[in-house]
């Protein structure tokens, strides 16, 4: 079981909800990815859209986190949080504060401000934060809920860049670890598991695939047999190979020298 | 008349125009949705008690698809 915050979830697969084509394959997505959990951004209202993204995650068993996508600075995305929590009625939130438009790498400073000030005021934060072990140990020490590392820029598809630094936040955090954009395909996933994570978050990996609701499937496995493959204990990494059958008992196969035929 | 910006739209609204008049103005649903003014969260409970003042402007957010 994953535990954020004393709650529980059966499953280890946050959906971001961006880049679907529309709602009906979003939610065919998130039922083939079994999400207990769904991010969602803030933005003005359009009275000509159709269709509400809430109730149509909820009508699937999914809890809505919201997120402060968008936000480049702390004030604007404590002022988001605090705007999700008026339309949403939760106090969970993804905070995101971006720091660079063509990487889009969270922005250390105002990430941290950010979470003092959402932490004091009463909510649960999951913040997206940069493969750096120290800035997640900061982020932990102002009352995070767990830390959101990048395992690659957002959308990128990279996969894990550093597998170093995500190990270091793996071993020392006390709070979930859940990998946050960059993961491309199901192996991806499945690495982040096999390396300690608590969960994964995906969204593009899942949205912008040929066949999303495939890709969710994928995903789901991949997540699920990389806790399991972690839990059974991997073998040693070796430099030179090591037989996996036993010498003793080798049969004699090589003729030896043959004897003159009796005649 | 009470000149303001509804999510970045110029809009006329009466002299003694509230934060919950501004909402109506745009056609948005009441549930689901959150309001800023002058970039200060008003708590649904007050929209109707807010006042909106000339030039003030008003954010009705909610929520989308997007994001991780």
């Amino acid at each position: 079981m994953l535990e954020i915050a004393g709650r529980s979830f059966v499953s280890r697969l946050i959906l971001g909800t961006g880049g679907f084509r529309n709602l009906e394959v979003m939610a065919e997505a998130a039922r083939e990815s079994g999400a207990e959990l769904a991010t969602v951004a803030m933005r003005r209202v359009d009275p000509t859209a159709r269709g509400s993204i809430v109730d149509v995650l909820e009508e699937n068993g999914l809890e809505i986190l919201p997120n402060t996508a968008g936000c480049f600075t702390a004030r604007d995305a404590v002022t988001t949080a605090k705007l999700a929590r008026e339309a949403l009625g939760g106090e969970w939130v993804k905070l995101e504060v971006i720091g660079d438009d063509r990487t889009l790498l969270p922005d250390p400073a105002e990430l941290l401000e950010a979470a003092e000030i959402l932490v004091a005021d009463g909510f649960t934060v999951l913040p997206y934060t940069s493969d750096d072990p120290v800035l997640a140990r900061r982020l932990e020490d102002v009352g995070c809920a767990a830390v959101m590392p990048l395992g690659s820029p957002i959308g990128s598809g990279m996969g894990i860049n550093n597998a170093y630094n995500l190990r270091l936040i793996i071993e020392a955090a006390r709070v979930p670890v859940i990998l946050d954009a960059g993961i491309g395909t199901a192996s991806d996933a499945a690495l982040a598991m096999e390396a300690g994570c608590d969960a994964v978050l995906l969204a593009s990996a899942i949205s912008r695939a040929a066949d999303p609701p495939a890709m969710a499937r994928a995903m789901r496995k991949a997540v699920e047999a990389g806790v399991e493959a972690r839990r059974a204990g991997r073998i040693p990494r070796r430099h030179y190979a090591r037989a996996s059958s036993p010498e003793e008992g080798l049969a004699e196969l090589e003729r030896a020298e043959p004897s003159a035929p009796a005649t | 008349m009470t000149a303001v910006t509804v999510n970045g739209e110029p809009h006329e609204l009466p002299a003694d125009a509230t934060v919950e008049m501004a909402v109506r103005e745009l056609g948005a649903p009441e549930r689901g949705v959150a309001v800023a003014l002058d970039g200060e969260v008003v708590p649904r409970g007050d929209w109707a008690s807010t006042r909106v003042h000339d030039g003030q402007q008003v954010e009705v957010l909610r929520a989308v698809q997007g994001g991780s």
